[in-house]
């Protein structure tokens, strides 16, 4: 027996879909930004050598690199339940999303610095620039186009993993569709166009993202 | 003036420079001769500030350089340095590398920052590569570059540090007649080479570094022609 499509239902769903995809972009946007803020504490926590922060930088690296993110969700919903801390599918799915990206990114960012070799400092402190200006000028600009890819990236993760949030009835793009397919048993086909939303919109970050570098990058490096 | 008056320079239980005296009067051209880990570098690294001493004094103009008070950001401004390893900004342009420390730390507007990196580019035979980026370019141009943005900062001093040593032997050339010129235009300089040659032909004086002391120092032609201390006279046998 063929299966037929019935695309109908589907479009009828459309602004229900697209009101899960704009939560989809918003719990990775959120999750980005407040990744990058405490990636960039945990990596100047972990350059400083500061015994209890540098150890509370470092076990959170490694949890967050080395376990799965379906275990990070399921501890923020159901573990943190467990000890009557209840927190919404929304704010379960936005905690593990930030301590992942937070954990990878400390990483990211703790390379790219160390990638600016010493002689960029002797250099500008040389012509009588200030730590901060040395920093403004020479170091920051170096080590945002290291980082910009791999930050892009993450980004782009972050986006497609947020669909997880279909197992704690988040009701971001997957779980709509989730919820959509099981009223109307059209599984197949509102599988496929959310595949193809979420194709969309990472190929429209991806896109935003190579305009902005070429008119941020002039140069080389 | 340039004067360093017994200077002493340990890392940890290394001592590097070992009492250290040396006048360099302006419009000098003093080269820094020596064998590798006598303390050359760690010389030039102390007069501009980069290094800290452990004990004596070093004076430039009569400001005690490593005298709490001192600003060093300021003092820095007098002090132009190359160093043996390429290190332009590789971000930026030929010409924004030379006019940036002018315009940010001199606060000069956009325009007469980019005058003078534009006038000092020129000066150095880089004036058809102002918008090109470092990255392109050899090395020999890239050392020519560093002189040029640090002569953007309108120094009285320059110190450079084996400023060729890191270049294929056939762009050595440009580099040391841009040098032969700044010597000529009166620039008061302290060179660190390898160059016996620029050492004798262009140097007022030449120092030889052993150990980290001054194990002679004299009128250039004299100190690499006819050496009087036979260490000197080891050392110039060996590089010959
Ligand atoms: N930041 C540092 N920390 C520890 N030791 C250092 C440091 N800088 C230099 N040294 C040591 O001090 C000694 C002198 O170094 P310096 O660079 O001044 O020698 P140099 O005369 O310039 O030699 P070269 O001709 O090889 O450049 C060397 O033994 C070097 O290993
Ligand atoms: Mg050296």
């Amino acid at each position: 027996m063929e299966y037929e499509f019935h695309w109908n239902i589907v479009f009828q769903k459309m602004p229900e879909l697209l009101s899960g995809a704009f939560v989809t972009l918003h719990v990775s946007v959120l999750a980005m930004l407040l990744g990058i803020v405490i990636a960039i504490l945990l990596a100047i926590a972990k350059m400083n050598n500061s015994k209890p922060f540098c150890y509370v930088a470092t076990v959170w690296v490694e949890i967050a690199r080395n376990t799965p993110a379906l275990f990070q969700i399921y501890m923020a919903y159901f573990g943190l339940g467990a000890f009557g801390i209840h927190l919404s599918p929304y704010v379960a799915v936005l905690s593990a999303l930030v301590f992942i990206n937070a954990g990878y990114l400390t990483e990211t960012f703790r390379g790219g610095f160390q990638s600016i070799p010493s002689t960029q400092y002797s250099a500008s402190k040389s012509l009588g620039m200030t730590s901060i200006q040395t920093y403004r000028y020479i170091i920051l600009p170096q080590m945002l186009r290291r980082i910009y890819h791999p930050m892009t990236n993450q980004f782009v993760w972050s986006i497609l993993m947020s669909s997880l949030g279909i197992l704690v009835g988040m009701s971001e793009l997957s779980g709509t569709t989730q919820r959509l397919q099981s009223l109307s048993f059209r599984t197949l086909e509102f599988f496929i166009v959310a595949a193809v939303m979420y194709f969309i919109i990472t190929k429209l970050v991806l896109f935003g993202a190579s305009l902005l570098s070429r008119r941020l990058f002039k140069g080389e490096i | 003036m340039i004067s360093v008056q017994n200077v002493h320079k340990s890392f940890g239980d290394l001592e590097v420079l070992k009492g250290v005296s040396l006048d360099v009067p302006n419009g000098e051209v003093l080269s820094v001769i020596g064998g590798s880990g006598s303390g050359k570098s760690t010389l030039l690294y102390c007069i501009n500030a980069i290094e800290t001493i452990n004990s004596g004094k070093i004076l430039v103009d009569d400001v005690d350089v490593h005298s709490k008070d001192t600003n060093k950001d300021k003092l820095r401004q007098k002090l132009g340095m190359v160093f043996q390893h390429f290190n332009a900004f590789p971000h930026m342009t030929v010409l924004e590398n030379a006019a940036l420390a002018p315009r940010i730390v001199k606060k000069m507007s956009k325009e007469e920052a980019i005058e003078i990196a534009k006038k000092e580019l020129e000066h150095v035979g880089l004036g058809d590569k102002f918008d090109v980026y470092p990255t392109r370019m050899s090395g020999g141009q890239q050392q020519r570059l560093a002189i040029a943005r640090a002569l953007a900062m309108k120094p009285d001093f320059m110190l450079l540090d084996e400023v060729t040593s890191a270049l294929d032997p056939e762009l050595v050339g440009e580099v040391l007649d841009t040098l032969r010129l700044l010597a000529d235009e009166g620039m008061t300089m302290i060179c660190v080479t390898h160059e016996m040659g620029f050492a004798r032909d262009v140097s007022d004086r030449v120092a030889y570094f052993h150990q980290g002391v001054i194990a002679e120092i004299g009128e250039a032609k004299q100190v690499i022609t006819e050496p009087q201390n036979p260490l000197t006279q080891k050392f110039l046998s060996k590089v010959r």
